[in-house]
């Protein structure tokens, strides 16, 4: 808001979010920003109780003794904490909120190819959801996250069977997600919009898509294993009833590695539009950005393996899965070196959006170099299931995932809203977040390069101190994550208006009103230029 | 003094090479991490956005670039990746001349059997300079033997046996964990490696008096349990086991297999057809505990002398 001259902009008339109103409009929705609103609201509740888990854990670890609850309910709090953070919110996070607000925007269409059923899937969700916490209040489940067997299957007396269900039934949620992103991008494009003028951000989204796919029936298939094992005493885990441990392993991270990559692709997508837009170029090394997140989407299927170095599983495949594991590490570099790349001779502007994805840029790559440790073979032995791994994953998953979610929120929020978030609170609260951030997490690495193990509710006394830091940069992080909660739902009432492109940004979504009418555009739009085409005038350099 | 330490302890012959390729790995990730940072803070602050219509001038990438920042990482993860398998190659196989331990977990406590007898919870004595072998298996979940000091860890798996090995190199208390999630105390699961100077060792194993070595445990049980009435050298049902461990043997399905801790393992809980053998042994599944198997197959392997049986090749 700098000169007096500058006309200021009003909202358009009418818009998606005042066309109707009453539970009903929302609740039978099939508009895809509206959707993205229903899981904007569930997600951000399951962060908060993921949250809460994650606090008490905390607050658990000060003292070595531990502080707080018993190991019984520690160990509860993990499984819920994790299990809520990886399928109730990082894995629909950026795909359903910013994904299904964006991607028919971004490309020019009215809609997802199929909304009744983009609605269906939030119910699904939603009935996941509701089963997985009726697991929770009644009891709890303290299998961990990853429902190793025959300790899930035999020996446990929680509520397994319905944790399992709840995940079982929100998979579907993200099979259809999947497939309806998949469809919209293939067929929906506007008319002029080639692939290789598609904004990363769709790149990134279908690789994902692919990926929910092929990868959420195997998690579902696996929980129904569980389940007939329990219930019927089906010999297919447990060594016992003659059954296999290690091919649980196999089938659960089958699903567990591509799953990681889908929580990280969507907003490796988010970061590309952000560097592009608050640098005013065009991403540096397009088509290896594009080509990258394929390779990614790829090769995540087959490194499963790495989770089993030391499990007992052979050499030969250990050899095999770590060398593919490399292997996924290069896309990964050569994206955050083509996003740096852009900002080289750009125009840097320091807004929220912008900080958060710096943020992740330099935080991913921590977390991915740190992921070479553990996919040296001999490295892993004494890393793994120790708080190195803890961090590492943090690293690439609030490091990078929720920073990249949180950034893209932002950039989105006035065509989501029509009003603008207050921009000073938000830059402070990316840099606390990021304080925050690596104080509670950096001390990991080193208390899992002394022998801290993981999911340990009592501990030796001599990790204390840098438990005690990890919390302490913990509560940091909460400050850091509440703030923008609060200034989000006042500018939702107070925040300025937008305008359609307060930015200055580049990309079809930026063209139509702030919010945009029901269906999008008022007339479909002809795409006649690539992606990022800040320059007047398009010379294509190499220099 | 730190209030911290920053390095674990270093008391193995294997944590040795262990800290060198972590020492490599840090570097890496130092090295660049710092590049990234540093260039992001550099290009923020030199090419800072300096008027609100400000259109920089556009570049549309850089093949060469693009290979150079393809193939200097790729040629590194080939280094690491090369390193990191030859030592866990190298390590996963114990010297020959290892002393063997056995190890039993169960929900939540580590028992350990030594073959001279002494038993422990918790509590693994050993000498110093001397490589360990431990031969582990669990009666219940999947738990996780891990000596951070020593660098080593091994999932301990119900159903078959896993192994590790080590040979420490200072003496002195070192922290046994659990690192696999078993359950309520996964987090209680915590024990001690007791290296000794090696002649205090041999004065702790001959002061364990009502021990009872392993193989002469194994004995009684191979009698208490009927195993003689089939498989006593003159028997006819069984076949002999003297001398019997290393040696290949073939199955009646055709198919050969070697005679080792697994192998024996399997045929006193889960008996195959052997070739040239009435198919009578019982399973004892259910009879017999894992700590009893393990005294079972020791008594077995005490058995030494020339195989003196059909159907058995060297
Ligand atoms: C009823 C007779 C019988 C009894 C009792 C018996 N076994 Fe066996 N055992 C056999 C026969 C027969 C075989 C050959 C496998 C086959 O064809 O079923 C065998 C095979 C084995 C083998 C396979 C190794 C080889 O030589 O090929 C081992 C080891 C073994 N028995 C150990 C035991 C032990 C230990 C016990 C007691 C706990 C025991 N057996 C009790 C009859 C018996
Ligand atoms: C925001 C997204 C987050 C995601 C996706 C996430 C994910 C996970 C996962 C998958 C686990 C493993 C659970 C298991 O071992 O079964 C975990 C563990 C843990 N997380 Fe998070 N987490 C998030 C945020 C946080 C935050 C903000 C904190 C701290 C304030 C935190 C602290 C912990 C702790 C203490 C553990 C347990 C470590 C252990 O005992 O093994 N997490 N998290
Ligand atoms: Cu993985
Ligand atoms: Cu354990």
């Amino acid at each position: 808001m700098s000169t007096a001259t500058v006309e200021v902009p009003a909202l358009p008339e009418v818009h998606y979010l005042n066309v109707n109103y009453g539970w009903r409009s929302w609740l039978f929705t099939t508009d895809h920003k509206r959707i993205a609103w229903l899981y904007l609201v569930s997600i951000t509740f399951f962060f908060v109780v993921g949250g809460v888990a994650a606090t008490l854990m905390r607050l658990n670890l000060i003292e070595p003794q531990g502080s707080l609850v018993e190991p019984a309910t520690y160990n509860k709090l993990f499984t819920v904490h994790g299990l809520i953070m990886i399928f109730f919110f990082l894995a629909p996070a950026v795909p359903t909120v910013l994904g299904n607000f964006a991607i028919p925007i971004v490309i020019g269409a009215r809609d997802v190819a199929f909304p009744k059923l983009n609605l269906l899937s939030w119910y699904l969700f939603i009935a996941g959801g509701g089963v997985f916490l009726y697991a929770v209040i009644s009891g709890g489940v303290d299998t961990g996250w990853t429902f190793y067997t025959p300790l899930s299957t035999t020996y446990v007396n929680t509520n397994v069977l319905s944790a399992a269900m709840g995940i079982f039934i929100s998979g579907f949620s993200s099979i259809l997600t999947g497939l309806n992103f998949a469809v919209t991008i293939h067929k929906m494009r506007a008319p002029g919009m080639t692939w290789f003028r598609l904004p990363l951000f769709i790149w990134s989204m279908y690789a994902a898509s692919l990926i929910f796919i092929l990868a959420m029936p195997v998690i579902a298939i696996t929980m129904v294993l569980i389940m007939l094992e329990r219930i019927f005493h089906v010999g297919i885990f447990d060594p016992a009833l003659g059954g296999d441990p290690i091919l649980f392993q196999h089938l659960f991270w089958f699903f567990g590695h591509p799953e990681v990559y889908i929580l990280i692709l969507p907003s490796m997508g988010v970061i590309s539009e952000l560097v592009a837009a608050f640098s005013r170029r065009r991403v540096f090394g397009y088509s290896f950005v594009a080509f990258s997140s394929v390779a990614i989407a790829v090769i995540s299927f087959l490194v499963w393996g790495h989770h089993m170095f030391v499990s007992g599983q052979s050499i030969y495949a250990g050899l095999v899965f770590s060398a593919l594991s490399f292997a996924v590490a290069i896309p990964s570099a050569v994206k955050v070196f083509n996003w740096t790349a852009t900002m080289y001779q750009g125009s840097v502007s320091y807004d929220a959006p912008m900080l958060y994805a710096l943020g992740f840029i330099g935080l991913f790559t921590i977390g991915g170099l740190t992921g070479l440790f553990l996919a040296s073979m001999a490295a892993d032995i004494h890393l793994h299931d120790t708080y190195f791994v803890i961090a590492h994953f943090h690293y690439i998953m609030v490091g990078g995932a929720v920073m990249g979610y949180l950034g893209g929120l932002h950039y989105w929020w006035p065509k989501m809203t029509g009003r603008l978030y207050p921009e000073t609170w938000a830059r402070l609260s990316a840099l606390i977040i990021f304080v925050g951030f690596n104080l509670t997490f950096g001390p990991q690495f080193i208390l899992g390069y002394l022998g801290m193990p993981r999911r340990y509710a009592v501990y030796p006394p001599e990790f204390q101190a840098l438990n005690v830091l990890s919390s302490a940069g913990a509560s940091i992080l909460a400050v850091g994550y509440v703030i923008p909660l609060i200034y989000m739902i006042w500018s939702l009432r107070y925040g300025p208006i937008a305008g359609p492109n307060p930015w200055g940004a580049k990309g079809l979504e930026w063209e139509t009103s702030s919010p945009p009418p029901t269906h999008n555009f008022h007339e479909t739009p002809i795409v006649t230029e690539e992606a990022y085409a800040y320059g007047a005038r398009q010379e294509a350099h190499v220099a | 003094m730190l209030i911290f330490p920053l390095k674990p302890q270093q008391a193995s012959t294997f944590s040795v090479a262990w800290d060198h390729l972590f020492y490599f790995l840090t570097a890496i990730t130092v090295f660049f991490s710092a590049l990234i940072f540093a260039a992001i803070f550099i290009f923020a602050i030199k090419y800072r956005r300096r008027s609100k219509d400000e259109i920089p001038r556009q570049i549309e990438g850089n093949l060469k670039l693009e290979l150079i920042w393809t193939i200097i990482p790729a040629l590194l993860c080939v280094v690491m990746f090369v390193w990191a398998s030859r030592l866990f190659i190298e390590n996963s196989i114990p010297p020959a001349a290892s002393t063997e331990v056995f190890v039993v977990a169960k929900q939540w406590m580590w028992k350990v059997q030594h073959p001279e007898g002494p038993r422990e919870i918790n509590d693994l004595h050993v000498p110093v300079g001397v490589p360990i072998k431990l031969t582990m298996t669990s009666e219940d979940v999947i738990h996780d033997f891990a000596v951070p000091a020593f660098r080593i860890k091994r999932d301990v798996v119900p159903g078959m046996y896993s192994t590790e090995w080590f040979e420490a190199t200072s003496t002195g208390r070192f922290h046994l964990f659990c690192d696999q999630y078993c359950g309520m105390g996964h987090s209680h699961m915590v024990g001690w490696i007791d290296v000794m100077p090696q002649d205090e060792y041999a004065r702790w194993l001959t002061s364990q008096m009502q021990a009872e070595p392993m193989a002469a445990a194994g004995q009684k049980l191979f009698n208490q349990l009927g195993c003689d009435s089939c498989h006593a050298q003159t028997g006819p049902k069984g076949p002999s086991l003297r001398g019997i461990v290393g040696q290949t043997i073939r199955m009646q399905n055709g198919q050969t297999r070697l005679v080792d801790d697994a192998f024996l393992r399997e045929a006193i809980i889960d008996p195959q057809p052997i070739a040239g053998y009435p198919n009578v042994m019982p399973t004892f599944q259910g009879q017999v505990s894992e700590d009893q198997i393990l005294q079972l197959i020791a008594y077995i392997k005490s058995l030494g002398g020339p195989p003196e049986r059909k159907g058995t090749k060297p």
